[in-house]
C-alpha cells in the first residue's frame, strides 16, 4: 500500500519505528571526505528523515550492517569459548536498487554455498530494507546494463518529491505506522533509472581464457593493492580471521572476522611461504572475473551490480567498468592467438 | 537456529609421533558424528594464535591423526603442546578422497613431503586390503633422509605394495634412491595404463610435473586426482581466500579430479 505524507508526518513514523528498530541510511559527514573541504557520504544511524542523504551516493555500501567491518565471533579463555551475542534490535536499512540486488549476492554466499553462516543469518533475519528511488544515475553507475536498476523485493520504498514523501509499504508490520500518518493513500512507485552515463558490455562468450590476455598487465603497475575497491563493493564478501587478546590478561581474548580484500598483499599466503597471484594485474583479473564470470557460473547471475563505487574510490583512477568493456577485446586477442 | 560452525570443540592430544624435527603427528581425540575421510581437513586453532587448516593423516576409533609441519604462527604453538594438552578443532571439512574411485584398479600414488598426509588413509586402505586393488604403487619423495615422514608405515608399505622411496638428495647414502618423484613415472610397470588411476599430492610444482609425466606415460586425465592447498579462514565457503575460478577449495575440494582441477588457475 502507498502513502503520501509530509516531513513532520514521516518523522513521526521514524520516531515510532526507532522504538523497535535501528534505522540505517546514507548520511553526510561534513568535511570528512577523502579530499579537503569534501564531505563523506556513508552509512550511519538516523532517527529523522532529515539526516538521510537522498541526493548523493554513499562511498561505502550498506554491506557493513550485515557483514561488520570487524565482527567478534566468540570470546575465549584457554579452554573455553563463549559465543558473542547477536544484535538485540532489528534494523531498517535504506538503500538503492543496485544495493538491494547486492543483498541477493550476499545471501548466495552466506546463506547458501554449502553452509549457512550463523552470524550472517542472525543479523539478516532482523534486517528490513527500504528502497530509495533513483531519479537519475550518478556518473559511474551502470545498473541498467547489469539489470539491477529496478527492485520489487523491498519491504518499503521511499522517495521525496517537492517536499512531500511517498512511501510504498509491502511488509505488513510497517503498514499501520505509515497508514496512521498518511495524508492520503495512493499507489506509489519510486523512480528508477532507465539509462546510465556509463555503459558496460560483458561479452556473452566470455570464458576464463581471457586470463591469458595482455589486458591485465597494465594493472601491474597502476594498481597499488590498497583494496578500496573491495571494501567499497556491496558484493565483496571475503574476510580474514583475527585473534586478539587482552593486554591485562593474555590468556583471554576474542576471535573476530574482519573484511578482507583479494587485491591486498597476503590474501593467499599460506604458512611455509606459498603465495598466489603476486602481480597486481593477476589480482585485478581474479576480481574482475569473479564479478563478471565465476560467480555467474556458480549462481546463474552476475555478481557485479553496477553501483560504480569501485570506480569512485580508486586512488589510481582505475575504472572497473572500463575494464569490463575491454573484456571483448581481450577475448578476441586470446582467440586470435590460439 | 542453524549450527554455529565457527565454534570449535576441545580435543585432547592422545599421542605425539615425531617424524622429523619440524613434523609431528598429533593423535587427537575425535568422537564426532561425522565420519572422516582421507583428504578432508580440520581447522586447528589455539586462541590468540589463530586457526590453520590441517589435513587428516589417519582415522581410527575415537581419534584422528593430524600431521603438522612447524612453519607458521599456529603450528609453532601447536608444537608447544604435549600429550594430555588440548587443541581446539572444527571439521571435518572438504570433500576428501573416495576409496571407491580406486577400488579394483591399478593404483599409483605420487606424494611429496607432507603431501603423504592427506593420502595416507588411501595408502593404508590398500595396504591392509591388497585384494581391493589390482596393483598398488607408491612413489614417495622427500628432500633428504632427515625429512622422511611415516618411517614405520613405509617399512610396512614396502612389504604390502610397490614402494618407491626417493630423496631429492641422498647425501651420499646410496641405500636411498636419489631423484625427483617424476623420474620414476616413465618406467612404471602397469598392466593397462588406460584404466590405471593415480593420485598426486605435494607442492604445486611437484604436482604439475608429476601430472605431466603421468599423462605422458598414458594415464587418462579422468583417472588422475590431485589435492590442493590454499589459505583458508573458514573452511565453509565464505571467507573467499581459497577460491580458484568458480571453485572453493574448502567445499568443492581440496581433492579434484584432474579434468576439473586442470581447468582451475590462480
Amino acid at each position: 500500500m502507498g502513502y503520501q505524507m509530509d516531513k513532520q508526518a514521516i518523522n513521526r513514523c521514524f520516531s515510532e519505528l526507532s522504538k523497535e528498530y535501528i534505522i540505517y541510511a546514507p548520511k553526510c559527514y561534513e568535511g570528512k571526505g577523502a579530499f579537503s573541504d569534501t564531505d563523506l557520504i556513508r552509512y550511519g544511524e538516523v532517527t529523522t528523515v532529515d539526516e538521510i542523504e537522498f541526493r548523493e551516493k554513499s562511498r561505502f555500501s550498506f554491506k557493513e550492517i550485515l557483514l561488520p567491518i570487524s565482527q567478534t565471533l566468540f570470546y575465549f579463555t584457554e579452554n573455553e569459548v563463549k559465543e558473542a551475542d547477536g544484535p538485540k534490535k532489528s534494523a531498517i536499512v535504506f538503500l538503492r536498487s543496485c544495493d538491494l540486488h547486492a543483498v541477493k549476492r550476499l545471501d548466495a554466499v552466506y546463506l547458501n554455498n554449502a553452509f549457512e553462516d550463523y552470524y550472517y543469518k542472525r543479523i539478516r533475519e532482523k534486517v528490513h530494507f527500504v528502497l530509495m528511488g533513483c531519479k537519475e544515475s550518478f556518473d559511474s553507475c551502470f545498473c541498467v546494463d547489469m539489470g539491477t536498476n529496478r527492485s520489487e523485493n523491498y519491504d518499503m520504498a521511499m522517495e521525496e518529491r517537492d517536499g512531500m514523501f511517498y512511501v510504498d509499504v509491502k511488509e505488513e508490520r510497517f503498514k499501520e505506522v505509515f497508514a496512521s500518518q498518511a495524508i492520503k493513500e495512493e499507489e506509489v512507485e519510486v523512480s528508477y533509472v532507465t539509462e546510465t552515463k556509463t555503459k558496460v558490455h560483458i561479452p556473452e562468450d566470455l570464458t576464463s581464457a581471457v586470463a591469458k590476455s595482455t589486458m591485465w598487465d597494465e594493472y601491474d603497475s597502476r594498481c597499488i593493492a590498497c583494496g578500496r575497491c573491495n571494501f567499497s563493493c556491496p558484493t565483496c564478501t571475503c574476510f580474514t580471521m583475527q585473534d586478539i587478546f587482552y593486554t591485562d590478561n593474555g590468556k583471554v581474548g576474542e576471535r573476530r572476522r574482519v573484511q578482507a580484500s583479494c587485491m591486498v598483499d597476503g590474501f593467499t599466503d599460506v604458512a611455509g611461504g606459498g603465495s598466489y597471484r603476486q602481480k597486481k594485474g593477476q589480482r585485478m583479473r581474479f576480481k574482475v572475473l569473479h564479478k563478471a564470470l565465476d560467480f555467474k557460473k556458480r549462481n546463474g547471475y552476475q555478481m557485479c551490480v553496477g553501483c560504480g563505487r569501485c570506480d569512485d574510490v580508486c586512488p589510481e583512477y582505475i575504472s572497473f567498468s572500463h575494464c569490463l568493456n575491454r573484456l571483448e577485446e581481450g577475448m578476441k586477442e586470446v582467440s586470435d592467438n590460439e | 537456529m542453524n549450527k554455529n560452525e565457527y565454534i570449535p570443540f576441545l580435543s585432547e592430544i592422545k599421542e605425539v609421533i615425531k617424524h622429523t624435527d619440524i613434523e609431528y603427528t598429533f593423535r587427537m581425540e575425535y568422537n564426532g558424528e561425522q565420519k572422516v575421510k582421507p583428504g578432508q581437513f580440520f581447522e586447528v586453532s589455539i586462541p590468540k594464535f589463530g586457526e590453520a587448516p590441517i589435513s587428516v593423516s589417519g582415522i581410527g576409533e575415537g581419534f584422528i591423526d593430524l600431521t603438522i609441519r612447524r612453519v607458521g604462527k599456529v603450528t609453532n604453538e601447536v608444537f608447544e603442546r604435549y600429550v594430555g594438552d588440548t587443541l581446539f578443532l572444527r571439521g571435518p571439512y572438504g570433500n576428501g578422497f573416495d576409496v571407491e574411485d580406486y577400488k579394483g584398479k591399478e593404483v599409483v600414488v605420487v606424494a611429496g613431503g607432507t603431501g603423504v598426509s592427506p593420502v595416507r588413509g588411501i595408502i593404508e586402505h590398500f595396504s591392509h586390503n591388497p585384494q581391493d586393488a589390482k596393483g598398488m604403487t607408491l612413489i614417495a619423495g622427500f628432500k633428504s633422509k632427515n625429512d622422511i615422514l611415516f618411517k614405520e608405515d613405509l617399512k610396512q608399505w614396502d612389504e604390502t605394495m610397490n614402494l618407491i622411496l626417493t630423496l631429492d638428495s641422498n647425501g651420499g647414502d646410496t641405500s636411498y634412491k636419489e631423484g625427483l618423484v617424476t623420474a620414476y613415472i616413465p618406467t612404471l610397470e602397469l598392466q593397462d595404463v588406460s584404466t590405471a588411476v593415480a593420485i598426486v599430492v605435494g607442492p604445486p610444482a611437484m604436482m604439475r610435473f608429476s601430472v605431466m609425466a603421468l599423462l605422458e606415460r598414458g594415464f587418462k586425465e579422468e583417472n588422475i586426482w590431485i589435492s590442493h592447498e590454499r589459505k583458508m579462514c573458514c573452511g565453509l565457503g565464505k571467507c573467499g581466500h581459497c577460491r580458484i575460478n568458480d571453485s572453493y577449495v574448502c567445499i568443492d575440494g581440496p581433492v579434484y579430479n584432474y579434468t576439473v582441477g586442470s581447468q582451475l588457475f590462480d
